[in-house]
């Protein structure tokens, strides 16, 4: 059989080149330049799937990316696998291996398919109205209809494959070459545009490069000869960029656009090895050329979807393009001349055509005349009212239309065939347009949307602008491109057209039948199942809005988006409804136009590049000292330093002793630093933190809080005055860009008289700091120059200093209540300086502490830290820390907010210390804090915000917010958790050494 | 994505900037002196335009200087942009 479908006429075929191939476990054949699509149908196979809801079979419909029928999974189960791929767009390769989605067990008997014999229970929101009920019955429902009702599978293991993106700017971009296309980029290149052309396919000159017909002719020459030639000289244009395989996803404003370019897809495996498949294209275009063709229309009768029923013009391009008929008992039904270009390409081949029904009564055009001379019959005035066959079409039926269209009447006529071409006219392929924001509007003569109002600096031509005559393509893209570039020469003298077609058409929505009303079947959206009758129910139900009907029906809501069927879908919704197209919304077409890979979309952002990280420069010691990490903003912290066989808990425990016992050592690189130099820098610090700056001494170190405008805790930190007009401010780890930009905020817009400069220098040191009761003799010994005394260098203090005769920053401040002190060098030294303080303090059993220790410590004394034990909804007065709110300042950022109505309220949720019970037991962080559970509901009074097991307490403590706690101390309260209820006593946030006799202590 | 005009250094990608909420909302000088009610004015009401809207926007990415931008929200046309302190060029 597959020999009579083969014609070895089509130069775009390469004969000597043989492919096999395999599809659904059988091994076929088909040559180099096929698609997956016409091999199969080469090999007489139509029907390749299972529709989504009734599971009917379906066959190949079209020949491009508007594919709704032919998705495929390719290499199932393995590491390459993809779904929902079009078999239309796929250019086979040796090894390829495909096979039909949705259909259990396969494809040609399908358990699913006894939906299609349901179908009178499953119309449209039958999902919604169905399992709603009872709500708790959902979970039951969804397994069976997540498993009959899905498409691909998605890949178990990783992606083999490379991806990247890149960046392209160009003065013009053209999108689609076809003849409008073709001619826009060799005007816009030759008036010295920077141009660039891309087109989906893998050839040029779209559905005119094989147009061979006699009936339309450019200057004398057959079409495609015609556009042989100007293919061949744009090819060597230098201005012109040309990209094939380059299917546009998206179209953004301001002229950025994202295409995926395919670069081995069509290669056989083998060769694909250390290649980039996809590349994501970022396009910045001055100029946007849309030249992306026309999708021809289905028609909408009973049964329109069985396999064998296609588009006329895929008919046409198979055979004109890929040698291959997709039938050897053709019927064409049309409402317009484009299909008669169709049986004459089928005429010229020998391929038999059984009869041509069309819409119009009148047909008047050279074409049809010299159809009709070769003895075809042609129905005028007729329909097709229903098809038979069931993975194939075998017959149709067809009735005459009354007068107006709405109703069929005579006899009914039974006629056979294997293959039913359809045409409905031509949509506009408008998709890109309309991503762009541009505006369409509604052509009655024709019935078609056009681009109507730009957004930017583009234009559409051709027939994604509505002209469909090959007169007019050529007419309105010369003078358009001419205006649009503003250029004289249009590289064009006189362009002559001969075209034997003539533009009539007769456009009936929703084709009659004979059967009672809501017995038929008429499918607008194939891939989703949506039928005429569907659309009509949501409009009785009461949905109105294209949006909404789309939603309910699922119109439109395919990997497709309905590229086939949403122009009838609209059409069905006006005539019911008795509105004017595009009265209800014209659908909304998003991006991607097709399917994207995730590989594409994440390029080389994969692995370690997914989300980058910051290492500190002390980073390489940790990993080598086996450090698990934790992150903290984009930062790589050291978390804790398990020895052994240590769990968490175990080297925490061990880390935090050491550190209060005799010493321990921390990288503190990560914090935030920010210099600020100016004379007003005093000034600044007075007006952005909430205690006073002035009056600390040059070479002193101070504790400061930054509010928010609205009162809330914002970020903390020790700043240092280095000079009469230098400071420097360290921050919180994950707040120091946005400290820093909120300081330049209020700089640069509110106090721009301020003669302050900022600059983050967090990079720029390396910070280790290295405390307990034992941190003073390992720093004598690290910088035996220093004067350490409590006289010379107290606490809350500065010096510079020298290591190896490199400067650095010695301050004297602690986050854990111990003696200790803070090295700042360049960060370059850090390792070294890090690695000479475990030196020097070996015999002080020096022991390096990650965050969780750290976290411990602070916790140990009370010190909050911004984020965890606040939200944004605490102010400094809620955290207990009334000590730190200057009373004399006039302003600083946040307080006036600090005596708002709300602010002051009592009940507010304050910073409470929690003691357990039993000292044993360690709450949860998050856990709900309750007074009374026998109440309900329970009221919640708070949560645990820091909880821990201290070594040095030997017991557990933690911090939480509790409405109106700072009252409550002594008072019970109980944490309820899953098993059990927790008692608690409300204390003081700080556990450990109050008058602060540690860090204190004379050593 | 839009190009911005960054008037210090020039047509920039909007992936360097950041929004920064309306503009033209002046710090009170003296809050201490203002109730509550005026207090809120300043610290949360803010537009939503449908249509032309004033904006603050920061290079956060590039020079971090902050500036204005007049920009129609239904279709993100920026209609100018110029630095902090003065006075838009468009109504
Ligand atoms: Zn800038």
């Amino acid at each position: 059989m597959s020999n009579n479908l083969r014609f070895k006429t089509s130069k775009f075929i390469d004969e000597t080149y043989r492919v096999s191939f395999k599809f659904n476990n059988k091994t076929y054949f088909g040559f180099k330049g096929d698609t997956l699509a016409s091999a199969l149908l080469a090999n007489g196979i139509h029907l390749v799937g299972r529709s989504f809801k009734y599971h009917r079979p379906r066959g190949i419909m079209t020949s491009g990316s508007e594919e709704p029928n032919a998705i495929i999974q390719l290499h199932d189960n393995s590491s390459r696998t993809e779904p929902n791929v079009r078999a239309t767009e796929v250019e086979i390769y040796e090894g390829l291996v495909a096979s039909s989605q949705n259909c259990w067990p396969s494809v040609n008997f399908d358990i699913g398919g006894i939906n299609n014999l349901l179908s009178p229970i499953l119309p449209a929101g039958f999902y919604y109205k169905t399992f709603m009920w009872p709500a708790s019955f959902w979970e039951k429902y969804e397994y069976f209809i997540r498993k009959s009702a899905g498409l691909g599978k998605s890949p178990k293991v990783a992606d083999p494959d490379i991806y990247e993106h890149k960046y392209i700017h160009c003065d013009v971009l053209v999108i689609g070459a076809g003849i409008s296309g073709i001619m826009a980029a060799k005007m816009a290149a030759k008036n010295g545009f920077k141009t660039l052309l891309v087109d989906e396919k893998s050839y040029l000159g779209g559905s005119s490069i094989y147009d061979n017909s006699e009936f339309s002719k450019i200057n004398n020459q057959i079409t495609s000869s015609w556009l042989e030639k100007e293919i061949n000289e744009i090819s060597k244009l230098e201005n012109l960029e040309i990209k094939t395989r380059t299917s546009v996803a998206a179209f953004h404003g301001y002229n950025f656009l994202l295409a995926r370019e395919n670069l081995t897809d069509h290669l056989p495996i083998n060769q694909r090895e250390n290649k980039v498949r996809q590349r994501l294209l970022k396009i910045r275009a001055k100029k946007v050329i849309t030249a992306t063709g026309s999708i021809e229309r289905p028609l909408i009768f009973d049964n329109n979807d069985r396999p064998g029923i296609m588009l006329s013009s895929a008919i046409k391009r198979y055979i004109d393009l890929y040698g291959v008929a997709c039938g050897e008992n053709n019927i064409l039904f049309t409402n317009n001349d484009t299909a008669y270009e169709t049986a004459m390409s089928l005429i010229q081949r020998g391929i038999k055509i059984n009869a041509i029904i069309d819409n119009r009564e009148q047909i008047d055009s050279k074409i049809s005349y010299e159809v009709e001379k070769n003895n075809i019959k042609i129905y005028k005035g007729y329909t097709v009212v229903d098809t038979y066959g069931y993975r194939r079409i075998n017959k149709i039926s067809i009735m005459k239309l009354s007068k107006d269209g709405q109703t069929v009447i005579g006899d009914k006529t039974k006629l056979n065939c294997d293959c039913l071409g359809v045409s409905g006219g031509w949509t506009p392929a408008v998709h890109l347009f309309t991503q762009s924001g541009g505006k369409l509007k509604f052509r009655e003569e024709d019935q078609v949307f056009i681009p109507n109002v730009y957004p930017s600096d583009q234009i559409s031509i051709g027939s994604c602008n509505g002209d469909f005559g090959l007169e007019e393509i050529i007419k309105n893209t010369l003078s358009s491109i001419k205006k649009f570039l503003d250029i004289d020469n249009s590289e064009y003298k006189t362009v002559e057209t001969i075209s034997g077609l003539n533009q009539s058409k007769r456009n009936i929505w929703l084709l009659p039948s004979d059967k009672s009303k809501g017995k038929s079947k008429s499918f607008v959206d194939y891939q989703n199942d949506a039928t005429a009758k569907d659309i009509k129910l949501a409009l009785r139900e009461g949905f109105r809005s294209i949006e909404h009907v789309k939603r309910y029906t699922t119109t439109g809501m395919g990997t497709d988006q309905g590229k086939l069927g949403n122009m009838h879908a609209l059409g069905i919704i006006s005539e019911t409804a008795g509105t004017k197209m595009g009265e209800h919304g014209t659908t909304t077409f998003r991006p991607p136009y097709t399917p994207l890979t995730f590989g594409t979309i994440v390029g080389r952002n994969v692995g370690e590049f997914f989300d980058i990280f910051r290492r500190t420069p002390i980073h390489d010691w940790h990993v080598a000292n086996n450090a698990e990490f934790e992150n903290v903003g984009q930062w790589k912290r050291a978390w804790y330093y398990p020895k052994d066989n240590e769990n968490i808990h175990q080297a925490v425990q061990r880390e935090s002793k050491a550190a209060r016992d005799s010493a321990g050592i921390l990288d503190a690189s990560t914090l935030g630093k920010i210099d600020i130099q100016g004379t007003d820098a005093s000034e600044f610090l007075n007006r952005v933190y909430t205690n006073a700056w002035s009056k600390l001494a040059i070479g002193k170190c101070r504790y400061g809080l930054m509010l928010n405008e609205d009162g809330m805790v914002y970020d903390d930190g020790v700043t240092t005055r280095l000079d009469e007009n230098h400071y420097i401010m360290t921050t919180t780890t994950g707040g120091a860009a946005n400290v820093l930009g909120k300081l330049e905020d209020y700089l640069q817009t509110e106090w721009p008289e301020l003669d302050v400069y900022l600059s983050s220098v967090t990079d720029h040191f390396a910070t280790i700091s290295v405390c307990g009761p034992n941190s003073k003799k390992i720093v004598s010994k690290v910088i035996p120059d220093l004067d350490l005394s409590d006289e010379k260098f107290p606490h809350m203090s500065f010096k510079n200093s020298k290591i190896d005769n490199i400067k650095c920053r010695i301050m004297r401040i602690s986050f854990t209540g111990e003696h200790s002190y803070e090295i700042n060098i360049q960060a370059n030294f850090g390792k070294s300086v890090w690695e000479k303080c475990m030196e020097a303090g070996k015999d002080f059993n020096i022991t390096p502490y990650g965050t969780e220790t750290m976290h411990l410590l602070r916790a140990e004394k009370g010190f909050i830290i911004v984020g965890q034990d606040t939200d944004a909804t605490l102010t400094p007065i809620d955290l207990q820390m009334d000590w730190i709110v200057s009373k004399k300042k006039y302003d600083f950022i946040g307080k006036r907010s600090l005596y708002r109505s709300d602010t002051i309220r009592e009940d507010r949720k304050q910073l409470v210390g929690l003691l357990t019970e039993n000292p044993e037991e360690v709450l949860e962080e998050g856990a709900q804090i309750v007074a009374d559970i026998k109440k309900s509901p329970i009221e919640m009074l708070g949560h645990v915000t820091s909880s821990y097991y201290s070594p040095n307490l030997k017991k557990s403590i933690a911090l939480g917010v509790v409405k109106g706690g700072k009252n409550m101390l002594g008072q019970k309260l109980i944490i309820p958790m899953e098993n059990k209820n927790i008692n608690v006593t409300v204390a003081d946030p700080v556990f450990l050494d109050k008058e602060g006799e540690r860090l204190n202590a004379k050593l | 994505m839009f190009l911005i005009n960054c008037p210090f250094c020039g047509e920039r990608e909007q992936s360097e900037f950041k929004a920064g909420g309306e503009a033209h909302i002046v710090r009170p000088k003296q809050p201490t002196e203002l109730s509550d009610d005026e207090w809120a004015e300043y610290l949360f009401m803010r537009k939503n335009i449908k249509g032309v809207q004033f904006e603050r926007w920061n290079h956060v990415h590039g020079c971090r200087k902050w500036f204005n931008m007049v920009r129609d929200t239904s279709n993100d046309q920026i209609k100018a942009v110029y630095k902090m302190g003065e006075k838009p060029p468009v109504k």
